[in-house]
């Protein structure tokens, strides 16, 4: 490229990482005092898009964006008190199933309110035209951002650390327990600071307008790219956002300017994988605190007792009836439900006993699945084979990605593996020749003897059974009580002898393995496989189904997951806004169980 | 007693469904509502038409709707569950590639008909094309075909690519790089850009296409990411001087949107659906119109369009077996809002068409002129290269 073009690209680059500091920095303070990891930032910023769009032609642009970012703010702050502040006595990340729902809510709301055509609002008075810089036009709202991003950026620092109210952030950042013990007012502090990260987003979509238009899929869109800023920055670090977001614009820039824009599919993703092996807490970010003490906050996980295993065993054989009493859907839901219990299970125990809350474990279930695919198409085995062997790939996954991952810890190492999934699926959306591409591949039908629903059914009651007893099997084996051992008091595990790291890395390839089962019956059941297989949502999903159930307990995920299939199928058929109705149904079943099913049976039959 | 008050409900309940025939329909509804809210809407007026006129082979004719999620395994799902629950007759529908393949493949281990609606992937009906399996809209290759004549003639030398990177976009950049050097030699195609779908980074992508000083543009965006590119392009004066070519752009769907930043001139395929005064197309409107009190998209030609092609199929095979019903789609000539279609027997294409024509503004919103309508049936591959291609029979 020659100098002007350069300075193009560069410039580009500085927009787009403006724009992206926006989302983020709001994300970025929501996490560092409230620990919260909030799936629904990008739908505070969508909403401010669409709010800016449609107050814009009544208020003009300026006062629209203005208004945009302070009912957003309100919004959060809204969310905050009515739902978010029931849930801090919850146990880990339930507050992420709860910004789950809202995402869904959200996103339904706004197909309501605004119809299913995109938006495509107003230029910035003022701002609508291109100036010459260097021989080419550049659009003077660009500039604008250009400005806008460090003046943001100095204001919140100003507000951090010259104010009060910013001292109280930082001490809350730094140490929740002790400012609590010195007595701030949390309450006041978490609606506070949700509701300045709402404004902080609003305000972004609402920016964001004169250069795109304002769609339903704009969320996810704005989620992943803020979470990815939020991580090599350094969770909580404002500045650390404000370099990730320089850093991610520009490269992102450059790989279009060098004509490599194939990679713009996963590159931010490769951006946060190396930072994160070299930089485990991100480019200005601070070790999180060690856990205080090892008192157990929970007690250990139930074995299975005689009278549970009796239960589990007479379940058993009534599902083993099925065929015999349902239709041939029923199996085929059956299969489905069963093949995500094992999904959930697998995830669990890495997640629960482990700690080690994988964002993209999707990874493993699409890998198991492809891996069946192309040995059944392009190595031309049996299915038996395929099936028997296709976890190996999982495995392989599972041990290259666990190896990195166990070096992290909380939400990095969920990061990590968020990242470690999205490479994989770039790779299978892209790869033509050997995947299909993003059509995936087709015609993955199992022998004869397993093509009818019921033969096909009972041989995933087989193995997803089995597959889900020695799961929770091992959890009460040596290697369950050590992983346990390693999440609740690491030093103390180490100072024993365990060699914490390894024994979470082979809990990871382990859960890797089962979930990479899981996706081979699923390629089978499904006749067909595509990279959707692998992506975020899969993931969320079992994210969603490990919480729902309970992620303090043995059996919950496993309900969980039957929970959510059954839900999803019977509301996408029974209802208009099915994915609205799926958000309130999680989001009451948080409110009212907040430690999963399973964990609200548990307490309350243990009196 | 109770046995005989059991078998009477029985054979009562066999005996209603026999009255009807049912359309199993399932669609991506949430995911794509811009494009299938129309659709539906077509489909509607279309059933509504079709049992006010005393319905098919002598049955009323019924639709099931389902979401499919925009998953390929829950479309699979879905699908199975219209079979197995609701018995439908037939399948239609589908939105994505990856979910009409999926459920196309289904369809023939299930051996049912698959009336793929919207999909455009070639494949369906070529590599992966099967006995069961029929689409109707124009694919990825007879649009881009349909835009090659205009783009040869104006003997353009510098031709620059964007696309959203996924199957359609590829395949829809390798068509035009294939059709357009046979009928320009010596094109050259200077730059090339795959945009993440939905998130195409549109200022750099638009200071990348200039740097590359072509002297056309060919590009197969939609959707958010084609407006992004039109203000970013209409900003930064790209396609000053610049013949630029859309796939889709003309569909009312991703055109509506644009208001006055429509940039004149582009030539792209679509659906101008203001303009189009043909009798057949007259009468469609006026009945969209009346029963829904809003104009109609592409989304809506090709839902009323679709059932009206199960109904003719039904219709001629006097039947609703999946057998017969394949064999009455094979060559079945029928009448659809933009003129008379046939399915093609050897690959099982509809020769629906689409509009070519230029994009101008009036009255600060965007419309076709110019335009002419590209009959699908000119737009193939010659009759050998499709069997080549198309491993089933």
């Amino acid at each position: 490229m020659s100098g002007s073009a350069l300075l193009l690209q560069f410039l580009n680059g500085l927009a787009g990482a403006n724009s992206l500091f926006l989302v983020a920095a709001g994300l970025s303070l929501i996490f560092g005092v409230s620990r919260i990891v909030n799936f629904a930032h990008g739908s505070l910023y969508m909403l401010g898009m669409y709010v800016a769009v449609w107050l814009a032609p009544a208020t003009g642009f300026w006062a629209a964006v203005l208004l945009a970012a302070l009912i957003v703010a309100a919004t959060g702050a809204l969310v905050e008190i009515g739902v978010l502040r029931r849930l801090y006595q919850a146990p880990e990340l339930l507050q992420l199933l709860a910004t789950f729902a809202l995402v869904l809510i959200v996103r339904d709301f706004a197909l309501w309110a605004w119809g299913p055509q995109d938006m495509l609002g107003p230029r910035a008075p003022g701002f609508g035209d291109a100036v010459f810089i260097a021989g080419a036009a550049f659009p003077r709202y660009d500039l604008l951002l250009i400005a806008l991003g460090p003046l943001v950026f100095v204001l919140l620092h100003a507000l951090l650390t010259r104010t009060r109210w910013g001292t109280l952030v930082r001490a809350a950042t730094e140490d929740r327990e002790m400012a609590a013990a010195l007595g701030v007012n949390q309450r006041w502090l978490f609606t506070g600071i949700f509701g300045l990260g709402a404004l902080l987003a609003g305000a972004g979509g609402a920016l964001a307008v004169p250069r795109e238009p304002a769609s339903l899929a704009v969320d996810l869109a704005a989620i992943s790219d803020a979470f990815v800023v939020v991580v090599v920055g350094g969770l909580g670090s404002v500045p650390g956002a404000f370099l990730a977001a320089l850093v991610i614009g520009e490269v992102k820039a450059f790989c279009i300017g060098y004509g490599y824009s194939e990679i713009t599919l996963a590159v931010e993703f490769i951006v946060m994988a190396v930072v994160l092996v070299l930089r485990p807490w991100g480019l200005l970010g601070k070790p999180l605190p060690a856990p205080r003490g090892a008192a157990a906050v929970e007690p250990p996980l139930g074995r299975i007792d005689r009278k549970a295993a009796l239960a589990l065993a007479c379940l058993a054989a009534l599902l083993a009836g099925l065929p015999l009493a349902g239709d041939e859907y029923t199996l085929v839901l059956a299969t489905d439900i069963l093949v995500f219990a094992l999904f959930a299970v697998s995830l669990h125990f890495i997640m629960g006993p482990g700690g080690l809350a994988s964002f993209g474990h999707a990874a493993y279930l699409g890998l198991g699945a492809y891996g069946a695919a192309l040995l059944l198409l392009r190595a031309h085995a049996p299915t038996e084979a395929a099936l028997a062997l296709a976890p190996l790939l999982a495995l392989g996954g599972a041990a290259l990605c666990g190896w990195f991952a166990v070096r992290l810890a909380g939400v990095y190492l969920a990061m990590l593996t968020l990242a470690f999934a999205q490479i994989v699926w770039s790779i299978a959306f892209q790869w033509d020749s050997v995947t299909g591409g993003s059509n995936g591949l087709i015609g993955v039908w199992p022998a004869p003897w397993l093509a009818s629903k019921s033969a096909y059914y009972y041989l995933a009651l087989l193995v997803c059974g089995i597959g889900i007893a020695l799961l929770w099997r091992a959890l009460g084996a040596p290697l369950g009580y050590t992983l346990r051992a390693g999440r609740d008091a690491p030093l103390r595990a180490d100072a024993i002898g365990i060699d914490v790291r390894r024994v979470q890395w082979i809990g990871f390839a382990i859960a890797g393995t089962f979930a990479g089962i899981a996706g081979a019956l699923y390629a089978f059941s499904k006749g067909s496989i595509s990279p959707e297989t692998l992506s975020v949502p899969r993931s969320v999903d079992a994210l969603v189904m490990v919480l729902l159930g309970g992620v303090q307990t043995l059996t919950g995920p496993a309900w969980g997951a039957v929970l959510f299939v059954w839900l999803q199928d019977e509301l996408a058929r029974e209802v208009e806004y099915w994915r609205a109705a799926i958000g309130a149904v999680v989001l009451a079943l948080v409110l009212v169980f907040p430690r999963g099913l399973a964990g609200y049976l548990k307490e309350r039959f243990a009196r | 007693m109770r046995l005989l008050v059991f078998l009477s409900g029985v054979l009562l309940a066999g005996g209603a469904a026999a009255q009807t025939v049912k359309i199993g329909e399932l669609n991506s509804y949430k995911v794509f509502p811009a494009f299938l809210e129309p659709y539906r809407k077509g489909m509607q007026l279309a059933l509504e038409e079709i049992n006010a006129a005393g319905g098919v082979a002598g049955r009323k004719l019924e639709l099931v709707v389902r979401d499919d999620g925009g998953t390929p395994g829950d479309a699979v799902r879905v699908a199975e569950e219209l079979l197995a629950r609701e018995k439908v007759n037939l399948l239609m529908g589908t939105f994505a590639s990856n979910v009409g393949l999926a459920v196309a493949n289904l369809a023939n281990q299930r051996k049912v008909l698959f009336l793929a609606s919207e999909p455009l992937t070639d494949k369906l009906v070529w590599e992966d094309g099967n006995r069961y399996t029929f689409r109707l809209r124009p694919s990825t290759y007879m649009q881009t075909a349909m835009l090659i004549g205009q783009a040869a003639k104006l003997g353009r030398k510098r031709w620059a690519i964007v696309y959203p990177s996924y199957e359609y976009g590829q395949s829809a950049t390798a068509s035009f790089k294939k059709l357009l050097a046979k009928a320009q030699p010596g094109v050259q195609f200077v730059a090339e850009q795959a945009a993440p779908l939905g998130k195409i980074d549109a200022g750099a992508v638009v200071q990348a296409l200039a740097q590359a000083k072509p002297d056309a543009i060919f590009s197969s965006l939609f959707a958010a990411d084609l407006q992004k590119f039109v203000r970013e392009g209409n900003t930064r004066g790209l396609f000053r001087n610049l013949a630029v070519f859309n796939l889709l752009g003309g569909e009312p769907e991703y055109l509506d949107p644009l208001q006055d930043e429509t940039p004149e001139g582009w030539w792209v395929t679509g659906y101008p659906w203001s303009a189009i005064d043909t009798p057949e197309h007259r009468r469609f409107r006026d009945a969209y119109q009346k029963r829904w009190q809003d104009y109609p998209r592409q989304g809506s030609v090709v839902g009323y369009t679709a059932v009206h092609a199960a109904a003719n199929a039904i219709t001629k095979a006097k039947s609703a077996d999946s057998e017969k019903l394949v064999e009455a789609l094979k060559g079945l000539q029928m009448q659809s809002p933009f003129g008379p279609i046939t399915w093609r027997p050897i690959d099982h294409q509809s020769t629906m068409g689409a509009y070519v024509g230029q994009l101008a503004k009036k009255g600060g919103k965007g419309v076709m002129v110019n335009w002419y309508y590209a009959d699908g049936a000119k737009y193939q591959p010659p009759d050998q290269e499709a069997r080549a291609l198309r491993k089933a029979p």
